[in-house]
């Protein structure tokens, strides 16, 4: 049985349809990438699912257990984290304040504050330091932390190399390579294609608000993954439909 | 008129504004809610304290056993039905709920105990009355002493608990970002509800003391409400060790000022809170912006 279901999830802001009849699985110990242009709902799902937005139709399944109703806050108890865009930190709070909030979820694990300093080492020494003067590098790597801090069963992370130099990126990927070898199950958003591919067992691609291709990061060429990207996929069935 | 008497006097009375600040600073600096039902609802607790005191015969500082939590829940109440509901609609729409709030109270306890004058004092000996001799012939009244002690204690330990403890960091980053606290699997309306109970057992301590040291109505808390505000915006918003320093200016100012003049307490306090404000205004944009982006928003 997959860990994390959707069942035709429809999200709304608005009059606006986000995301529209959204259904798919992740896998234990899976690595799904979820891609898209601006716009295309990959956001607005995650934050569905972790609970920061409410569903208007359709259902979301954590092992089993229906979670479509939950609030967030009850959500990262039984085992979902999302590590938003824009990192979200409590910028007048420090690092190691940042990473104990976490604890408030109750949930049992082996994540402590020192093992998220092993994992982003870059973090030591500035464990005392108030988020509000970290470097985007570092910051995003306190956000994944405070996440992991959770212990969660299912990350979601959201644009995690959006606004970072390529350097800090390289750094917070290979924390996330780490995490995927020692079995986290991830959904991750990403705008870089080829990092996607090169962490993913899996990608969807979303375009207005419809997953319209989904398959193995391995088969799929990254051209068939364009066309999607761009909806020329969609147009061609669409002009194969009027002709 | 020795100065050293009066610098003592100033900072005690400091410590007594603190006190009454302490709730309203509270709500203002971390869960950013202007409270202006603060002094009403601290007329509210003394009315519970002397109801107590003169039907039941208990000591006012007894009766805070029953009273303390029943502001607690008062302040719960607070949060979930007014202070909740009116902060969805924008940052200044709690104004004119608690403003609404005030007038409620204080037409309730009007309809309710009438428009006689209480106080306290009467159920504690002689407490109100009594000094200590610190030598050199000068003497600072035991109340005083208490209620300064009793106001560092207060503060002290709330910046303690919210710094140090696990339920004050939560506090403090629901005040920061109430969307993302749940994120990380804190219940923020919980957090909430918990804040304003906590602000609100401050509020029935302020109680206790306003009541044991004058006499109140109930319709003297909008005065309590601006000694209140002036103390926490001259100790600068957010820090609750700034508003016993806001207190002591305060406090100063008025004591120094009575002995220039007897009309001059009041208007030295209120002098000095412009002076603060403007000299802010004056010295960085900084505020000025703040001010404008809260009128805008």
């Amino acid at each position: 049985m997959s860990l994390l279901s959707i069942s035709a999830l429809d999200i709304r802001h608005g009059l606006l349809r986000a995301v529209r009849e959204v259904t798919f699985q992740v896998g234990q110990g899976e690595t799904v990438a979820l891609i898209g242009a601006n716009g295309a709902g990959k956001t607005t799902l995650l934050r569905a699912i972790a609970g920061a937005h409410r569903a208007s139709r359709g259902q979301i399944h954590l092992d089993g257990l229906d979670v479509t109703s939950m609030p967030a806050y009850q959500r990262v108890t039984m085992g979902i984290a999302l590590v938003p865009e824009g990192r979200r930190l409590f910028a007048a709070m420090t690092v190691e304040e940042n990473l104990q909030l976490a604890r408030a979820s109750g949930r049992q694990g082996d994540w402590t504050v020192d093992r998220v300093m092993d994992t982003f080492p870059m973090l030591k020494a500035r464990r005392k330091a108030r988020c509000g003067t970290l470097s985007g590098g570092e910051q995003q790597a306190t956000a994944i932390g405070r996440a992991l801090m959770t212990n969660p069963r299912v990350l979601l992370l959201d644009e995690v190399s959006l606004g970072l130099s390529p350097l800090a990126v390289d750094l917070v990927y290979k924390s996330v390579e780490s995490l995927i070898a020692s079995g986290a199950t991830i959904l991750l958003v990403e705008q870089d294609l080829k990092r996607s591919l090169k962490v993913a067992n899996r990608v969807m691609c979303m375009l207005e608000g419809r997953i319209v291709i989904e398959g193995d990061a391995k088969t799929l060429t990254r051209e068939q993954i364009t066309d999607a990207y761009f909806g020329h996929h969609h147009k061609r069935s669409q002009a194969e439909k009027a002709s | 008129m020795s100065f050293l008497g009066a610098v003592i006097d100033g900072v005690l009375l400091g410590g007594y504004y603190a006190m009454i600040a302490c709730g309203l600073s509270f709500m203002f600096g971390i869960m950013k809610i202007i409270n202006l039902a603060h002094g009403s609802l601290a007329i509210v607790a003394a009315f519970m304290l002397w109801t107590i005191a003169e039907r039941l015969g208990y000591n006012p500082f007894l009766a805070l056993i029953v009273v303390l939590p029943a502001m607690g829940c008062l302040g719960w109440l607070l949060q979930r039905a007014v202070l909740e509901r009116s902060a969805r609609s924008g940052e200044l729409v709690p104004i004119l709920s608690t403003f609404g709030l005030a007038i409620v109270v204080e037409n309730s306890l009007f309809e309710y105990f009438g428009a006689d004058t209480r106080s306290l004092a009467p159920y504690v000996g002689s407490l109100s009355y009594d000094s200590f001799d610190i030598g050199a012939g000068l003497y600072v009244g035991e109340l005083a002493v208490l209620t300064f002690a009793v106001a560092i204690l207060l503060l002290g330990g709330l910046q303690l608990f919210l710094t140090y403890t696990p339920l004050g960091c939560a506090i403090r980053a629901t005040a920061e970002d109430p969307d993302t606290v749940e994120l990380v699997g804190v219940n923020s309306r919980f957090v909430n509800a918990v804040a304003a109970a906590i602000a609100l057992v401050t509020v029935g301590l302020a109680g206790l003391f306003l009541g044991l040291r004058s006499s109140f109505d109930p319709y003297v808390g909008s005065m309590q409400l601006i000694f209140a505000f002036e103390a926490a915006v001259i100790g600068g918003t957010g820090s609750l060790w700034g508003t016993l320093g806001g207190g002591i200016v305060l406090g100063i100012a008025q004591t120094f000022a009575a002995h220039l003049h007897p009309q001059g307490f009041l208007l030295a306090g209120h002098g000095v809170f412009l002076l603060v404000l403007v000299g802010r205004l004056y010295f960085s944009g900084h505020y000025l912006r703040a001010l404008l982006k809260l009128k805008l928003g």
